[in-house]
This record gives C-alpha cells, sequence and structure tokens, in this order.
C-alpha cells in the first residue's frame, strides 16, 4: 500500500495487522488492528510514533516512498509499549533523526524497554512546543493514558491531534477514515478499546477532555495509533464526547450474567436469573465464561449497570475461568454498578462468598441475597432464579434512578 | 506516619523514603507534602491519593 496524505503534507505510514487477534497481551482484537505512525513533511521533518516489531519494513518502505529516511529530524515517541516502539530501533538507524523526542516519564521506558543507547533524546514537557518551519508541535503530556509515559502531539496549523492509544480502535480495514465504515461498527470498537485499556483511567480521560477544552485546542482531524483516523469535525466531536461518557460510566439499565459450569447446574440457573429479569424488562445478555475472553466480558458489560456472577464451588473454591474474568474486571475498575453472585455446589459450598468478595472489591453492591443450590436445581430452584431476576431488575432500575437524579 | 497509595497506578508513597527525586526528604508526612507534590509514577496529584 501507498503511503496515504492525511492533509497537506502530513502522511499516514502504518500497517494493517489482519492477524492479529491478541492486542497487548491481555485483550482480543477479534477485528485486528492497525498500528499508525503519521509523518509531517515541513523544513524540518518529524515521524510520530512507529509500528510493532515485525511491521517495520513495511514503515520504512512506506517512509521511502514520502522522502529518504536520513531526512527525517525528529522521531516522536508519544508512547513507548512494543506496538509503537518495536520498530524503533530500526527506524533510529535508518534516519539516524536529530533528536528521539519523549516525555519525562518515555525516557524512564525508553530506558526499560531498549536499555543504555546513544540516541539524542530530548525530553519535553507539557505545553512544550518545537517548531517544524511552517508548522509546529505542541505537546501535551496524557500520562496514565493509558501508561505514565503517554503524550498526545498537536499540530495547530493542521488541527490534528496525534493522539496515541487515546481514541484507538481495533479495526483492520483498508479503510482509513471513521467515516468510510458503518457508524455502529466504529462505536462498538471505541467502546471495546476504551473498556478494555482506558477504562481504570476514566479520571484522567476527564481532566484531559477538560484541558483540550479549556486551552482550546481546536482539533479537526483527530489521529490515533490504532484503527481508523477522524477527518469529520462531527466524528470528531462525537468521538471525544463518546469518551466523556465511557468515562463517567453512568448505570444502564441492562443485565450481563457471566458463569462457568461443571454439569450446567449452574448453567441452568443463569438462564432462569435470565428469565427472571427480561420478563421485569431488562434486556440480559448471558456469557458461558469457556466460550467468552475476559475481554469479550468487558466488553459487554461496558453497557450494563448489573453484573450478575455464576459458579459452582470446586475444590472449596470457584471455577478458574471465573476466578480470570473477575480478576481481569476487578483490574478495570468498572464503577457505579450492582453485582449479584449465585451457583449450585455438592457439599462445602463456598462459591457465593467467594464471588461476593469479588464483587465487594469492585464496589459492587448486592441488593439480592446471593443464591446457591446443592447438587441440581430442582422446579423450586429455577423459581427461584427467576424470583431473584424480578428482584435484581427492580433493584437496577432503582440504582439506575438515584444515579440519574 | 501513614503510608498512601496512589489510586491512579498504585505507586506507594513512603514516609519513612520520602521522594528523593522529587526533592521530599525522608521523614516527611504525606499530609506535610507540599500542595504541588505529584506522583512520581504517574503525575497525580494528592488528591489522588488514599491511605494505605
Amino acid at each position: 500500500m501507498q503511503p496515504l496524505s492525511i492533509a497537506n503534507d502530513v502522511f499516514w505510514l502504518g500497517d494493517i495487522d489482519f492477524e492479529s487477534r491478541d492486542f497487548h497481551g491481555y485483550s482480543r482484537s477479534p477485528l485486528g488492528t492497525t498500528y499508525n505512525a503519521y509523518l509531517i513533511k515541513d523544513e524540518k521533518n518529524a515521524l510520530f510514533d512507529t509500528v510493532k516489531e515485525g511491521h517495520g519494513p513495511i514503515l520504512l518502505e512506506k517512509l521511502r516512498q514520502v522522502l529518504p529516511p536520513e531526512k527525517v529530524d525528529y522521531i516522536v515517541v508519544n508512547h513507548l509499549e512494543p506496538d509503537h516502539s518495536g520498530a524503533l530501533p530500526l527506524l533510529m538507524e535508518a534516519c539516524r533523526p536529530e533528536a528521539l523526542i519523549c516525555s519525562p516519564l518515555g525516557k524512564k521506558s525508553l530506558e526499560g524497554h531498549f536499555g543504555s543507547r546513544d540516541w539524542p533524546v530530548r525530553v519535553v514537557t507539557s505545553g512544550e512546543t518545537l517548531s517544524l518551519g511552517g508548522r509546529s508541535v505542541r505537546f501535551i503530556e496524557a500520562r496514565m493514558l493509558h501508561w505514565p509515559d503517554s503524550m498526545f502531539s498537536y499540530i495547530p496549523e493542521e488541527k490534528l491531534l496525534i493522539s496515541n492509544d487515546a481514541f484507538g480502535q481495533n479495526i483492520a480495514s483498508t479503510a482509513r477514515f471513521a467515516d468510510e465504515v458503518e457508524p455502529a461498527l466504529l462505536r462498538k470498537s471505541l467502546s471495546e478499546y476504551y473498556h478494555n485499556i482506558i477504562l481504570p483511567y476514566s479520571a484522567q480521560v476527564l481532566k484531559i477532555l477538560d484541558a483540550i477544552a479549556g486551552q482550546g485546542l481546536s482539533v479537526e482531524i483527530l489521529a490515533p495509533d490504532h484503527g481508523l483516523i477522524f477527518r469529520r469535525p462531527q466524528d470528531v466531536a462525537s468521538t471525544l464526547e463518546a469518551y466523556r461518557d465511557f468515562a463517567l460510566q453512568r448505570p444502564r439499565k441492562r443485565a450481563l450474567i457471566i458463569y462457568d459450569t461443571m454439569w450446567r447446574s449452574t448453567e441452568r440457573m443463569a438462564h432462569a436469573l435470565c428469565r427472571g429479569l427480561a420478563d421485569n424488562g431488562v434486556e440480559t445478555v448471558v456469557l458461558n465464561l469457556k466460550q467468552n475472553h475476559h475481554s469479550a466480558v468487558m466488553t459487554e458489560l461496558a453497557a450494563c449497570g448489573l453484573l450478575a456472577v455464576g459458579s459452582p464451588t470446586h475444590n472449596n473454591g470457584i471455577l478458574p475461568l471465573v476466578a480470570a474474568s473477575l480478576t481481569y474486571l476487578k483490574g478495570l475498575r468498572p464503577k457505579n454498578r450492582i453485582g449479584a453472585a449465585f451457583g449450585s455446589y455438592g457439599w462445602s459450598g463456598e462459591n457465593t462468598k467467594i464471588l461476593g468478595e469479588y464483587l465487594s472489591a469492585m464496589d459492587m453492591p448486592q441488593p439480592v441475597d446471593p443464591l446457591k443450590c446443592p447438587f441440581v436445581p430442582d422446579a423450586a430452584v429455577l423459581n427461584a432464579c427467576e424470583a431473584m431476576g424480578a428482584s435484581l431488575a427492580a433493584a437496577l432500575e432503582k440504582h439506575c434512578a438515584a444515579a440519574c437524579s | 506516619m501513614k503510608k498512601h497509595v496512589c489510586s491512579l497506578c498504585g505507586y506507594v508513597y513512603d514516609p519513612a523514603q520520602g521522594d528523593p527525586d522529587g526533592g521530599i526528604a525522608p521523614g516527611t508526612a504525606f499530609n506535610s507534602l507540599p500542595g504541588s507534590w505529584v506522583c512520581p509514577v504517574c503525575g497525580a496529584s494528592k488528591a489522588d491519593f488514599k491511605p494505605a
């Protein structure tokens, strides 16, 4: 593929990874992803970020089609994670730039990833600008979005914000712009990405959105390092607004039931609980954790105000896939949700107590007592599960109303 | 003296160690840190810390 001009003398030099399904080593990218690098040609030429190792030769080839690599004066490293810096050694060797530019914490990450090298590192802090001649770059530290080193680069003359991981989406497509794909696909991918990568740092997201608004940064092109670029004002505005909405985590009247099961007892309880919720007006999704990766669970929880978790008791504990999903969810720090626990057991029955501890650790109150049943649920137990669903539907209604008032 | 943990990144401020890189001497209580002090790992403000 050719390098793509996204503005006057601004080029996308990234690569499309159609094969990727494992993102950052902990999340899924069911539609693949892209690694976006950008070049601005001016009196001084600047490359913003590189790509994952192995994709470097493609970036280098695209760069060569725009200008000889040795004409690159600056390489800006907005974030050191290897999907953006893996090809850095290759590019540093080919370009031999005047400066490698990163944030103060980027310098630490740089040394942590590449050891001490004789690279001409220049540290910049928030608000510093770099002149390229006709245009300039203003750096905005975006600490914890999503690593301490994360930084945005803003080019006021182009109203272009290169935002690194923030506002990314895992979509592998030859389409490069957000307005070229289905809006529903884009919104889902933006949400999937936010909730699996950015969610723990929602407080920082609100701060940076306020900073963008407060500093009067006019953004007409929003260029993240994964997925599609936003080039229409309405797309930029709706993306910034979507991030505010995600960060606020207002509870939704929608429920997610996750479970694992041994001999289908807990599965039957999950489905009875689902009936109880649905019959009382709550749209509910049930995910069996044997078939659904923990990142798919988080993607679904994004739009749910209630999380019901089911596991049988197994060896005085809970099933490992349930523990894995709950550990992952807890790390992402979801807020403003209520919880519920259920499951079958044979003799000791520690399951719902342990599930409750996970829910408490996520600040999810349980408005309804946990429900557990010995061995196989009979009609009375399944009725109790449906009744639990009805009670949870009422509690969710109340929870959402309280959050909105 | 009590340790405090950063709610954003998990860094723990230990008064016994202070934050020498940030100019804070060992033995400085969390409450005695200047208002301008930020988390050395992620830049969060004092208000983002909770007692450990």
